[in-house]
Formats: structure tokens, sequence, C-alpha cells
């Protein structure tokens, strides 16, 4: 595929308010299922991409790159969007000889940014998950729902999230984090 | 008349004064008022009309148990019916009109000489609306519905937002009187997450009005120290405006905030739906005071002694000059000793215990205040204003012992403690015979997934109505216990008994009750919807508990044996937009589009729902109808090139060493013989043997297929897999993913379907890519997947690109296929060519009770394979039985369309006296490529009666006649589709 040909879902969208809440574009995404439990998982996951395996609800990062957790036999790998193919063709090659599916999940989804002092709270106006800090830190994980539609969320920062849904509810999820955001609509628990 | 007294209102801003109106009628209040003691302060007591009876209703609480006082509040987007005048902050501009009346509140054709109450005893519905029979439909249930409901309903959109808020807690404790708030300290001190919420927009709850110390501090200050102490604790979380709404199991509870109800402008959402996840839960949420059950209890002036001495203390108001003061209870003497420290006169304190020598009785009889006991309020002289009572003996029948001028008569037949959100999962509650009401049984709390209570009551809310049981530091004067009275005097006769009520807003009396019991209505339940008692908006917070009284007095049966109605969520009516949160308008649902939706959108295209989906059903140009749109999109891709945005369609991964065997169980063909390379159709039947989804699997390589879905089909097939592979199969190595929205598809459909890919540029390796069969390669600069498959009975390419390309694609075709005068097409076109070849849809000639059999589709069904879902189903003599209907071709001898749904006629009825039937209409078009309507439709021996002419009934009561015919109408040889 020619440079720029790829959109992503809502390309440059962003509103302000209690936070920004905008989509970064094209964001590559690597989806592996595999037996977590199994003496060759991670050792094969190491080989294909240099990760670790994550812990339970968990999320790293290595440089560019990151690893959730999302299930018992579930991986998301993160990696620049013109990466996903290669990646994808790594862990095939790592994982050859085992029960896996690697498969690139880049164009299925669409990814926000949430950034600034209401982040929580707009992510709390929509997600039923714990935002707390002492309960939900960079490094954790989280798959939920984001109003009416399947999600996954982690924070960068303090005050920074990322959401991950699936891409053609993208402006449905991009609007109702912006009305979540909307000046007015501060809780002030967080 | 009731007044703003000139000093006193713990919460008011005398320096902000509101102006508001009521009924139209301009009137002033102060920043800190409710409606109800602003409207007090203007001297309306009248406040709105009585549900069945019309009678004039006065205010009768402070709080949230207020029956009387529901206005009609707002106008337009923010018009809202039923909301409490008692618990309505006041703010500038506020406008409320009183409800269920006409023509007018002082004068109300309705309670017309109290005429209603002879004719509307408990029951009477029941009683009356059975015969005749016509009179129901045709009399009764308009009228009823003319007089239902005491507001008006909304006409305009609402005008403001609303949301929900998820949150999580060790401690929730829900009530900021003391109780709560002592509570909060203790759990704070403990180091846990605390959230205190409180309904008022004011803590403390009762304890400043009724007095005493704690730690030797007035309540005010140790209100006020405690507040600061807690908003030092980073663990713990204040929130006034919420309420306690409902609490449900997993210790799941709802608050309920009214974010901006007194400040209308403020700009953020007006109701917040608090969803709260508690690991324990803490009741302090008080005790509501009972009437007391006397004739012409209802006469507006007639009020709870609490929230007289609420009026008074916490807004500065009177409710009138002369104040007679009815209890059976040391507590009501407080609002003697507060109305005449405010220089308000009280002519008498009625007692109807026979001795009262109680710490508080002795401070009022000290004030100069007269105390009668043994003495009962015999009849309330004043229909719209009290203007008098009359005294008798209690023990006695009502002779009149005496006659007392007055404007209020303060009433207080005991407290009962708030139990409901301690009941609402399940908390068991004792009757306590010594404070004479229910409270909260420590020994059966409502209990949490692993078993142990979750819920304890404090306070008020558990029993505890004394300062000193409540907290260690807390000392208020003693009391004595009340006596039970609920009934006053005890020996009344009917008269009086039909002038006592018990529920003032649906117009309950003694007397209904009495009469359920009489009747046979001895289940408490039963009771409440035989006399509508606690079925109003206030849900019997006042009157359930003297009702219940009542009716084990009429059983002859102790008040716990009798017990009492469910307890249900919401504690106090919450909005509909609360409940909604911010799902409306632009937000009220998702919609899934492709990404070529945009691209639709410009075209102005005319859009279906499909599942979540939006998708282009036809494309019309500018003065073209969208029948004439869907004919010319026919033409279009069947004479030279059509484009089709099929991404919708489900594509589903099935990966593993055991996936053949996984694909031979799902679909009712033989999958694991397919070679790589290769595309199949295939067909889905659940476990009962129906056709349930159908769609192309093709074989990507010796472990991966992928299988295509309909397009509503996509998540439930999806489940289906994961459900058999995780509940039953869970050793076979397969994994699946849902990779639908990876891909862009689009549908290159038509003669010159060939010349515009190659025109692109085809680089597949594969140049005359077989029917059924599919490469990976490039078309152009394009990363694509062509399946050579057809649906619309023509050369026809579907091809993927990763849906970030999607839309340049579509360009690109469109471009290319300039010259082909490239035609997009919608759902109905596509519709249509499918019909035209006798392609079933899902949804349209499938049902939940049609098997491919039933279709014609028995070619797709493996005989040789030992199992399949759906296999042995099929095999059942209803599944193999020669009379069911079958697939065919329907046309009509005059060309014209089939009604869809349409049933063949057969002879004679049925037993229910319906005509006979023997087939119907599963899906007809108008074919611009026949020039006719063509129809298919399930009938009985279908197959095998070609050519015979049925009669197909219409919705105007006529008949169409059809032929039988194939349902191939259009090539049937496929010389187009294999071009």
């Amino acid at each position: 595929m020619p440079e720029g040909m790829g959109v992503s879902a809502l390309p440059g969208a962003r509103a302000g308010g209690l936070a920004v809440v905008r989509e970064p574009g094209l964001q590559g995404m690597v989806s592996l299922k595999l037996d977590l439990t199994a003496g060759w998982a991670a050792p094969g996951v190491m080989a294909a991409t240099g990760h670790a395996v994550p812990g339970q609800r968990q999320i790293t990062r290595i440089g560019q790159g990151a690893v959730a957790w999302m299930a018992p036999d579930e991986l998301l790998f993160f990696c620049p969007h013109a990466q996903a193919d290669v990646l994808v063709a790594a862990l095939s090659d790592a994982l050859k000889d085992r029960h896996h599916l690697a498969v690139n999940m880049s164009d299925a989804r669409v990814l926000f940014a949430i950034e600034g002092p209401g982040t929580r709270e707009v992510l709390a106006k929509r997600m039923p998950v714990d935002v707390h800090p002492d309960s939900f830190a960079p490094g954790q994980m989280r798959r939920t729902r984001l109003a009416q539609v399947p999600a996954a969320v982690w924070m960068t920062g303090p005050q920074a999230a990322r959401v991950v849904c699936a891409r053609s509810v993208a402006r449905y999820a991009f609007d109702t984090l912006a009305l979540a955001a909307q000046q007015g609509g501060a809780v002030g628990v967080y | 008349m009731s007044t703003r007294l000139a000093r006193g209102g713990r919460y008011l801003d005398r320096s902000r004064p509101l102006a508001f109106t009521f009924n139209g009628r301009r009137m002033h209040g102060l920043a800190g008022d409710t409606l109800a003691s602003a409207l007090l302060a203007n001297g309306q007591m009248l406040v709105g009309r009585s549900f069945k009876y019309h009678r004039p209703r006065g205010i009768v609480a402070a709080g949230v148990e207020e029956p009387n006082a529901l206005v009609n509040l707002g106008a337009g987007g923010r018009f809202e019916p039923n909301q409490r005048a008692t618990t309505t902050e006041l703010f500038d501009g506020l406008t409320a009109r009183s409800q269920n009346h006409w023509p007018g509140l002082g004068f109300d054709i309705g309670a017309l000489g109290g005429l209603a109450a002879r004719v509307l005893p408990a029951g009477f519905y029941y009683k009356t609306f059975i015969h005749p029979r016509p009179f129901w439909k045709h009399v009764f249930e308009p009228v009823l519905r003319q007089s239902a409901g005491l507001g008006a309903a909304p006409r305009e959109r609402d005008a403001d937002r609303y949301e929900h808020f998820h949150v999580f807690t060790d401690t929730l404790i829900i009530g900021g009187g003391v109780a709560g708030l002592h509570a909060a300290k203790q759990a704070g001190a403990a180091g846990r997450r605390v959230l205190l919420l409180e309904q008022s927009a004011h803590w403390g709850g009762r304890g400043p009005v009724d007095g005493g110390r704690i730690d030797g501090m007035p309540i005010d200050d140790w209100v006020n120290v405690t507040l600061h102490t807690l908003n030092d604790m980073p663990n713990v979380t204040l929130r006034a405006r919420i309420t306690g709404a409902g609490v449900y199991d997993h210790g799941y509870v709802l608050g309920y905030e009214r974010v901006a109800d007194h400040a209308p402008d403020a700009g953020g959402p007006r109701h917040r739906l608090w969803r709260i996840r508690a690991a324990r839960v803490i009741t302090a949420t008080g005790a509501i005071e009972r009437p007391l059950s006397f004739a012409g209890n209802d006469v507006p002036g007639v009020m709870l002694a609490s929230a007289l001495r609420d009026y008074v203390v916490n807004y500065g108001v009177s409710a009138g000059e002369r104040t007679v003061i009815v209890t059976n209870n040391d507590d009501a003497y407080r609002t003697a000793i507060a109305l005449q420290r405010a220089g308000l006169s009280v002519p008498c304190i009625v007692d109807a215990r026979p001795d009262s020598s109680g710490v508080l009785p002795a401070q009022a009889r000290a004030l100069g205040i007269r105390v009668k006991t043994g003495t009962a309020i015999a009849g309330v002289k004043g229909r719209r204003r009290v203007a008098g009572v009359a005294l008798c003996r209690h023990a006695g029948t009502g002779t009149v012992t005496e006659r007392i001028a007055c404007d209020v008569v303060a009433m207080s037949g005991g407290w009962s403690p708030v139990v409901h959100l301690w009941s609402h999962c399940g908390g068991k509650l004792i009757w306590d015979a010594a404070a004479a009401h229910f409270r909260p049984d420590p020994a059966q709390p409502p209990t949490n997934q692993a078993g142990d209570g979750f819920v304890r009551a404090v306070g008020a809310a558990n029993g505890d109505l004394h300062l000193s049981g409540i907290l260690p530091g807390g000392t208020a004067p003693a009391e004595a216990p009340p006596v039970p009275v609920w009934m006053m005097p005890l020996g009344a006769d009917i008269g009086k008994r039909a002038r006592m009520w018990l529920d003032y807003q649906n117009d309950v009396k003694v007397t209904d009750v009495q009469l359920a019991a009489q009747e046979g209505y001895e289940s408490v339940e039963h009771a409440k919807r035989y006399t509508t008692l606690g079925m109003a908006t206030d849900q019997g917070k006042l009157g359930n508990i003297n009702g219940l009284a009542v009716l084990s007095d009429a059983l002859k049966a102790p008040v716990p044996q009798v017990g009492t109605t469910t307890f249900r969520p919401p504690y106090t009516p919450i909005s509909m937009g609360a409940i909604a949160g911010e799902a409306r308008g632009h937000v009220f649902q998702p919609i899934r589009r492709t990404p070529i939706h945009d691209w639709h959108t410009a075209q102005g295209a005319v859009f279906e729902p499909v599942g979540l989906w939006r998708r282009p059903y036809c494309f019309p140009r500018p003065g073209e109808c969208r029948a004439d749109a869907v004919m010319r999109e026919v033409t279009g891709a069947r004479t030279r090139l059509g484009l089709f945005d099929a991404s919708t369609l489900g594509k589903i991964l099935v990966k593993g060493p055991d996936a053949g065997r996984f694909m031979d169980m799902l679909y009712t063909n033989m999958m694991s013989t397919l070679q790589p390379g290769r595309c199949r159709y295939g067909l889905m039947c659940n476990e009962n043997g129906f056709l349930m989804d159908d769609g192309v699997v093709a074989r990507l390589d010796d472990t991966t297929f992928l299988a295509h879905t309909t397009t509503g089909g996509a998540g439930h097939v999806h489940a289906h897999m994961e459900s058999w592979l995780q509940c039953e199969w869970w050793d076979w190595q397969v994994y699946t993913a849902d990779v639908t929205e990876q891909w862009a598809q689009i549908a290159v459909v038509g003669p010159k379907a060939r010349a515009v890919l190659e025109k692109l540029g085809w680089n597949l390796g594969a140049r005359a890519l077989p029917l059924m069969a599919w490469a990976e390669g490039r078309i152009g600069a394009f990363d694509v997947r062509v399946f050579r498959i057809s649906f619309s009975g023509e050369l026809s390419f579907e091809v993927a690109v990763p849906a970030s390309q999607g839309r340049a694609l579509w360009d690109a075709l469109l471009e290319a296929g300039a010259e082909f005068n490239a035609t997009p097409y919608g759902t109905e076109a596509m519709h249509v060519m499918r019909a035209e070849k006798g392609f079933i849809m899902i949804g349209d000639e499938t049902d939940g009770t049609v098997t491919p059999q039933d279709l014609g589709l028995g070619w797709a069904i493996s005989r040789k394979k030992a199992d399949y879902l759906g296999k042995r189903a099929q095999a059942r003599r209803h599944m193999t039985d020669p009379d069911r209907w079958r697939l065919v071709g329907l046309q009509t001898l005059d060309g014209t369309v089939l009604p869809d749904g349409a049933y063949a006629l057969a002879k004679g009825e049925n037993s229910a006296g319906q005509r006979n039937t023997q087939g119907r209409v599963t899906s007809s078009y108008h074919s611009p490529t026949l020039g006719c309507g063509i129809a298919m439709g399930l009938v009985k021996h279908g197959p095998d009666r070609m050519g015979e002419v049925l009669a197909f009934s219409t919705t105007d009561g006529g008949t169409v006649l059809a032929r039988i015919v194939s349902p191939v109408f259009y090539d049937p040889k496929g010389t187009a589709q294999n071009a």
C-alpha cells in the first residue's frame, strides 16, 4: 500500500472540555491467541516480539510497541501501523509448530486518546471501571464497555488514557466521549 | 394564614430574595427555601387536589414523604409533573402549577358535594368495570384515561442533558445526618475508601432541629466540626443532593444526583445517576413521622408535627398562628416548644396517652402550654383550611368535650425508621412493639455473593430514635415510650372512620382498608392493590404503617403477622432522563458505519438498519423515487457494472489443527474437504435443525478457514462458535477471531466486472479466477483478497482490502468504472437480484422454523458426515413430514407484486374459525429484468405442484392469483455468473 492511502476512522477528530478527546490516527494492532499457560508461550512471544507476557489485566510498553493481556488465551500487540503484517509474520514463524492464531486487527479498531485533568471522570461516566488512581494506574488495562459498545482502556499517564473500540462505531464512541468531556459536567471526585 | 417569621431559618440567606410564580401568581422567597417553605411564606397552604375525590390538599410534610404538594414544575423543555415542593429547592424564576383540578385549584368540579367518596369506594374499579362488556372499550377506558395521573405529561423535548457516573468504594454511607456523619468518621479513620451521600442540600439531618448535644456541643457545631474532619480525609468523599435510590445484588447501589435542579442554567447535566459498587453499605436514612388517623385529618392545615418545627427552625416560616398539637409520644412536644419559642400560639397539646410526665412534656408545661391527656380529636372544622378542632375522650366514641379554634393541627403518630434501602435487596424486618415500628433485623441482613450481610442500618434508620443510642457522646432529653394509636378515638363510628385518611394522594381511608379485609383481601399485598394504599407517588412513606395496623386490627391478627408490602427501588422517584443517561439524540444508540459510509451519505443514499449497521438501501438520483432507483441499479449491474459495499458481511477466522472437524460440525455440508484457494457456500443450523445462517467459506490454508456470515448474523454466529468451543468441545484445538471490521469488501458485479479490475491492474497470479475460488495479491496499489463469488447471478468479484484502504478502493473503482457507467447499488437491488436467481435470504425465507430441506437446499447437506449441528433434529418425524411447506417461485397471473407475507388460501376453516392456509409468501419484488412481479414462498407440497395457481389473500380482504413456478427466474443455467 502506498504511503498515505490508508486512513483511520475519524482522522483529526478532536474535542475539548474537561479533557481532550482525539483520534491519533492509524495504530498497528495484532491479536494473538494461544495457551498462555503453556511453557512455550512466553519464550515464543519473547522470540518474536521482544515482549514478556504481561500479567492479568496489564499492559507493558517497550519503545513504540506495547502488549496487553486481553484474556487467559489472548494478547494484543501494539506497533506502528505499517509493521503489523511484519509482526504477524514474526509471530506465525516463531509459533509455527504451536496451536495459535495471529491476525492483524489494526483496521478493525479505532484508537482514542483522552488527556487532561478530567480524564478519569470522562472514563467513569462511560465505563463501569474503577478508575480511582489506587486501582487504575499506568500499566493497568481493562476490557470493558464504553457506553453501549465493547472497548479496552488503559492509562498512559496520571491524566492520560487510551481507548480502543471497533472501527465501525468510531463516530459513536468519539461523540459519547466528547459529550462526557463537555464543560460543566465535572463531578469533582477524581 | 402561614407566613414568614421575622427571625430564624437556618437554611435561609435573607439577603438573597428570589422571585417565582405559582399558578401564574408572582411570589417571593429567599435563597435556601424549598418551594414548599416559600409557598407557606406566601400564605399558600392549598397546593393541589387528591387523585380520586379531588379533595383540597395542603402541605403535610417537609421532606421526601410529602404526598400532597406535587406540582407541575417548569415550562416547555423543562416541564416536569409531580415534583415534590418539599424537596424542590427554590431558584429565581421558578414556575409551578398545581395539579389535578378543573377548572381551578380553589373551585373544582370533581369535588362537588363530596359525592365522589360515596360513589367510589375501595375496589370500585374491579366491581364496576366488568359489565356490560363493550363498555370497557368505549366508555370506561376513555373516561379513566382522561382522569388518570396527577400531573400533565410533558409535550416538548427535554432541554437538559443527563449522565451516569460509575464509582467504586469500600464503604457507602447513605444519609448525612448525625448517624451517617458518625459512621463516615469511623470508616474514614479506619482507612477505607468512603462515599457519603446526603439527599438534601444540607448536612446534619434532623439533629439540629430536634436538639440535644454531642460531645458537649450543640448539634450544629458538632456537624460543622465533623464535616471539617471528613473533608480533611483524602479517602472520604462527601456528596450532597444525591439520594440513595436503590440497593441491589453484589453491592450495586444507585445514587440519584440533582446536579442542576436548583441552578437550571448552570450548563452541566441536570441529573446524574451514580452507579456505585460498594463492598459494604451503611444506611443512615433516618425515620419518617407517622400521621394520626382522626376524622378530617386531610384538611389543609393538618401537618406532621416534625414538619412544622422544620419550617420554623430551618426556613423561618410558620404554617399558622394557632397550632393544636395531637400526639401519642413525647417527641411532638418539641414542636410545641419550638412554636412557643418562635412566638406562635399553641392553645393545647392533645395527648392520647393517659399520662405524660416526661422531660419534654414538663418543659412544655413550664412554658405555660396546656396539655390534655387521654384526649383525642373528634373532628376538624374547615374544608379548605383548618378552622378548629373538636376534642373528645380517646377511649370513647367521640362525644365532643371541647372545641378549640386553630388554623393548624400538628400531628404525631410516632416514627417509622426508613427501612427501604435495607429491604431492597432482601433485608428482613422485626416489629418493635415498644416503639411501635418495624426496624431492620440485624440477624437477617441483605447478603452478598459470599453470603455475608453487606448492609448495616445505623441511627434512626435502625430504630435508634434517641441521640444517646446513635453515638456515644450524644445526649438528649429522655422520652417516654409512645402508645400505639392507629385510630382516634378508639370507638369511632363509621361516619368518623370514613373521614380518616390513610393515603392522602390516592384517597384511601380507614373504612377502605376495613372493607378490603371484610371482602377477603387479607394478604397485605392484595389489600394494597384493592385499595391503592401506598400506590401513590410517595409509595406509602406516610400512610403505609397506619394502613397495615388498621388491616391487622380488622383481621384480628398482630401487626408483624400482617407484615409489610414489598419495598422496591427507587426510594423516591427518579427522572427518566437520569435512567437514560447520555443515551439520546446522536448518541442514543451506536450506529455502525463501513469505511465507505461517508460516501453513501454524500450521495444522498436512503439507509436501512441491518443490526446496528446502516446500509444504503438505494441511491436515488435527483427526481427519482426509491423504486425507480432500485430498478435502475439492478439493470445497471445486470447490463454493465454494479458496485456494492459488502463490508458489513461477517468474517470469522477459524484456525487450528481441529478447524476442519469444527467446520464440519458447524455447517451442514462438508467443509474439511475444501481445498485452500477455494470457496464453498455453506448452511449453518442450530441444534434444533433449523437454518440459522448462511455464507461462503473460504479455505485460507490447511488449518485456517474464513467463514462469511450474514450482516446481522456475525456477532451471533461468532458467539455460537465460541459457545460450542468453550462449553462442549473445549478440548478441540481451534481459535476463532471476528475480523469483520478489518476488511472493507466491495462486490464488483456485472459483465464489465473483470474489465474494470483489469483496468486498475489485476495482479493476482491466477488470471481467470474461476467461480468459487479466491486469491490474494494486488489490484493496482491495493493489497487485496478477491473472492469470485456471486449473489447476483452475474460475473462477480468480491474485493476485500484492509478497512483503512476501503474508501480509496471504492473511489478508484468509481473512477475506473466511469467508462462502464459503474452503478453503485444498495441492499434492495441486491435483494432483487438474489430473488431473481432464487437465492434464499436468511430472515426472509427463514424465520427460525425453516429447515434447509424446506428450502430445497438438500444438496448442501452432507450425507457422508457422521454428525453436524442439527442433524439429529432433522431426522425427527415432524422435520421429515412430507406435508411441510417447501420453497417455490410464485408469479402473479396479472404481473403485479404479491403482498409480502400473504397467505395462500386453502379450503375450509380451522377450529378457531379462521380460513385454512396452504402456504405463504416469504419475499416478493418487482423484477426489472423480467418486467413483472416475482416472489418466493413456502407452499404445502410446493415443488410437486409446478404450474398450479393459488389464491393469496390481500390486506383489503381480496385475493390475488399466482402460479407456482421454479424459484430461479433468471439465467437458470448460470451463463452470466460463469462468464
